[in-house]
């Protein structure tokens, strides 16, 4: 299954990702990271069609999309 | 698995200082992919402007050099002429062209000097706390605008692609945003192409981003985008004002 790794001490927890990922596989994590955010998560074993929307709008680049074959 | 998407290598791993929901990291993120698809980062010598984006040397993993506010041109059309053989482009806010830069945006595009300008509109003054800037729209409100822009007292906003386009210099104007992943896979499109003309030695090219800056427009991020869409662009029309064959 393909899937996303978001490097959560990069993120500042916008929500852009969020809102544009058709599969709705990404959520705000509970906790904070070391910059005071709450960071997106990918929600384990959520569908992913690695269609890189999340990648596109992260202002942060801190997205990284993996395609199963 | 195959890792499909990922930064390039124009890009430091270094994290952005800017606001969360900010257009500029999408900016560099797409200036980034295009340098390394075209094969040309190691003969690229960036401009950083002051505003926002004054770090920008931190960001981009190839020579950037710093320049007084609103000069960037300037500067880039002496480092293009003394070193042809360099990819020289300009990374600049509306404060930093449109307004303090104005003179020296005007003359490079006129003397059709061969750059690359990216223009990062997004309608105030970021860095300083969100002052109202030449761009800003009528009726908005900003630190400097508490009641919104009246055109009677601050005049209209400027308009960058149609004002320059009927210089001669000038070889391609295109005005984008980065609000959605298809405007954004268009701005890419846009700046690859500004990037390829000046390898093809055709002459002074902007693109003019139409940037979200939620922090300084007292919105969240969700809702800048929304704002781009709605009212920025009914403001500031996108499409290709200039493209010279
Ligand atoms: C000569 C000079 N005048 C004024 C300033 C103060 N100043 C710093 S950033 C800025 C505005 C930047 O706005 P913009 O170019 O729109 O970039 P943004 O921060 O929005 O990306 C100003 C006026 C300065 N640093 N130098
Ligand atoms: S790649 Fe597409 S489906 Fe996968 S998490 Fe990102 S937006 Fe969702
Ligand atoms: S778009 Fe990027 S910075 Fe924003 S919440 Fe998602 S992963 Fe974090
Ligand atoms: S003030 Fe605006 S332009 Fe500057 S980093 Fe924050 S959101 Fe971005």
């Amino acid at each position: 299954m393909s899937k996303i790794e978001i490097i959560t001490e990069k993120c500042k927890g916008c929500g852009l990702c969020i809102i544009v990922c058709p599969k709705k596989s990404i959520q705000l994590s509970k906790n904070f990271n070391k910059a005071g955010y709450h960071p997106a998560v990918f929600v384990e074993g959520a569908d992913c069609t690695a269609c890189g929307l999340c990648f596109q709008v992260c202002p942060d680049v801190c997205i990284e999309v993996y395609k199963d074959k | 698995m195959k890792k499909i998407l990922s930064k390039t290598e124009s890009l430091k791993a270094t994290p952005h200082l800017y606001c969360p929901g900010c257009g500029h990291g999408i900016i560099h993120r797409l200036v980034a992919e295009s340098i390394d698809e075209l094969g040309l980062r190691e003969k690229t010598i960036g401009i950083a402007p002051v505003g926002c984006a004054v770090f920008a040397y931190d960001y981009f993993n190839f020579d950037v050099s710093e320049a007084p506010h609103g000069r960037p041109p300037a500067v880039a059309t002496g480092i293009k002429r003394v070193r042809p053989d360099k990819i020289v482009f300009t990374y600049q806010g509306d404060g930093d062209l449109a307004a303090i830069g104005t003179a020296e945006t005007i003359h490079a595009a006129n003397r059709g000097e061969n750059i690359t300008v990216i223009f990062v509109n997004n309608a105030n003054y970021g860095m300083t706390g969100g002052q109202m800037a030449p761009t800003t729209l009528i009726g908005q409100k900003t630190a400097t605008s508490p009641y919104g822009r009246d055109p009677k007292r601050e005049g209209y906003p400027m308009k960058v692609c149609e004002l320059l386009s009927s210089l001669e210099g000038v070889a391609y104007l295109e005005r984008v945003s980065v609000s959605n992943p298809k405007n954004i896979i268009s701005a890419k499109r846009a700046i690859k192409k500004a990037f390829q003309n000046q390898v093809d030695g055709k002459g002074f090219s902007l693109v003019e981003v139409l940037s979200q800056c939620p922090v300084d427009w007292g919105m969240t991020p969700q809702n800048s985008i929304k704002w781009v869409e709605d009212v920025f662009v009914k403001a500031f029309p996108l499409g290709v004002y200039k493209d010279k064959k």
